[in-house]
């Protein structure tokens, strides 16, 4: 699928590119991509490395399951293949508080683990899981109570109400995550 | 609501630390072992995100999107959809940087409080990046086979889409 999307992007990318006269935008686009990544990768190692430290010590501490205690009941529902008390349940709570509060930076270290984590309970080392599958979905649809850059780029061009956005986007992503979850409950179903 | 925002931080690494130490582990070694992992991490992700950027890069810089979008006008003009949601709403899974300038252009054009900014708003800050999110998360534990991830992710970013559209006009 994603190998299908791929030849897509770069081929009708391209031949566009290329059949409006743009050569050189492309050999700029395929030279930069490279720098682009580093970017990327060299903004998110720092605080990543720093949040797994101190998740390590919420682990070892024994703070990390005890966490995921209050949450439990209420994910075992979403996610009945992970067994009860099992570490990834923590890294997913803590992960999906992280991006409630609109701290991206540390939710993504957690959902990192998160998913080294079901993949210790995954049988086929190489293809999803069902909780894999779901994970990602909470995590694409966006559930946040702040959405910060918004709020500061509409504070950047003057808005009589920079905030007025927030709880319409509230209601739309938690709606958006119910359907969502649905839709996963039921490709899941499809699937097997 | 800025002020929890901006103590969650310092108080979840209070928290963990004092609890650290109640319990009686090394918190210093731990937090070392922690750190290790995230260049192992990190080297597992450059290149499947490389590959995302290379052609996500090459496709929204093409300047095709545009022309199907003009493509489309007609039929959406037909259906009371206003087109300019369209960009964000195709857009939004593909790249987060994308969307934002997007968001900016509308706020410079339209201004930050018109329907149509509002919209395209809301739609940007109750979605992610899915296809970015799937390469990261699964392309760094080394997941092949994503099965219906990806379509599970666009058709909940198509629900937030047309949620936006119905919601937007009970509020403003």
């Amino acid at each position: 699928m994603i190998n299908k999307l791929w030849i897509f992007f770069i081929i009708s990318g391209s031949l566009f590119l290329i059949i409006t006269g743009k050569a050189d935008v492309l050999n700029a686009q395929i030279l930069s991509s490279g720098k682009t990544t580093l970017d990327l990768v060299i903004q998110i190692f720092p605080l990543l490395a720093l949040w797994l430290g101190l998740m390590n010590i919420a682990k070892q501490s024994g703070l990390l399951q005890k966490a995921s205690r209050f949450i439990s009941p209420f994910l075992s529902k979403i996610f009945p293949e992970i067994p009860k008390n099992h570490e990834s349940l923590g890294l997913i709570s803590s992960n999906i508080i992280a991006n409630l509060f609109g701290l991206g930076n540390a939710g993504t270290p957690f959902g990192l683990k998160a998913m080294e984590s079901l993949q210790t309970l995954n049988k086929e080392k190489d293809s999803a899981s069902r909780s894999m599958v779901t994970f990602l979905v909470i995590n694409t649809c966006g559930v946040t109570l702040v959405p910060t850059t918004i709020i500061s780029l509409r504070m950047m061009h003057d808005s009589t109400d920079p905030t007025s956005i927030v709880i319409p986007c509230i209601i739309v992503s938690f709606i958006s995550l119910f359907i969502g979850l649905i839709i996963d409950r039921i490709l899941a179903r499809k699937y097997k | 609501m800025k002020l929890i925002s901006n103590l969650f931080i310092p108080l979840l690494v209070l928290i963990v630390i004092i609890y650290g130490a109640k319990k009686k582990i090394n918190v210093y070694d731990a937090f070392i072992d922690g750190a290790k992992e995230g260049l192992p991490m990190v080297l597992n992700m450059f290149p499947p995100l490389l590959a995302m950027i290379f052609g996500i890069n090459i496709f929204t810089n093409s300047g095709l999107i545009d022309e199907v979008f003009n493509f489309l006008k007609p039929i959406f003009l037909l259906v009371h959809v206003p087109l300019e949601v369209l960009p964000i709403a195709v857009m939004r899974p593909l790249s987060g940087s994308f969307g934002l300038a997007l968001l900016n252009d509308m706020y410079t054009l339209y201004g930050p409080d018109s329907y149509l900014s509002i919209i395209t708003s809301i739609i940007q800050g109750s979605s992610d990046t899915t296809l970015y999110i799937i390469t990261l998360y699964f392309g760094t534990i080394g997941i092949k086979k994503i099965k219906y991830a990806l379509w599970a992710g666009l058709l909940a970013d198509l629900a937030t889409v047309i949620l936006s559209l119905l919601i937007v006009p009970l509020f403003f």
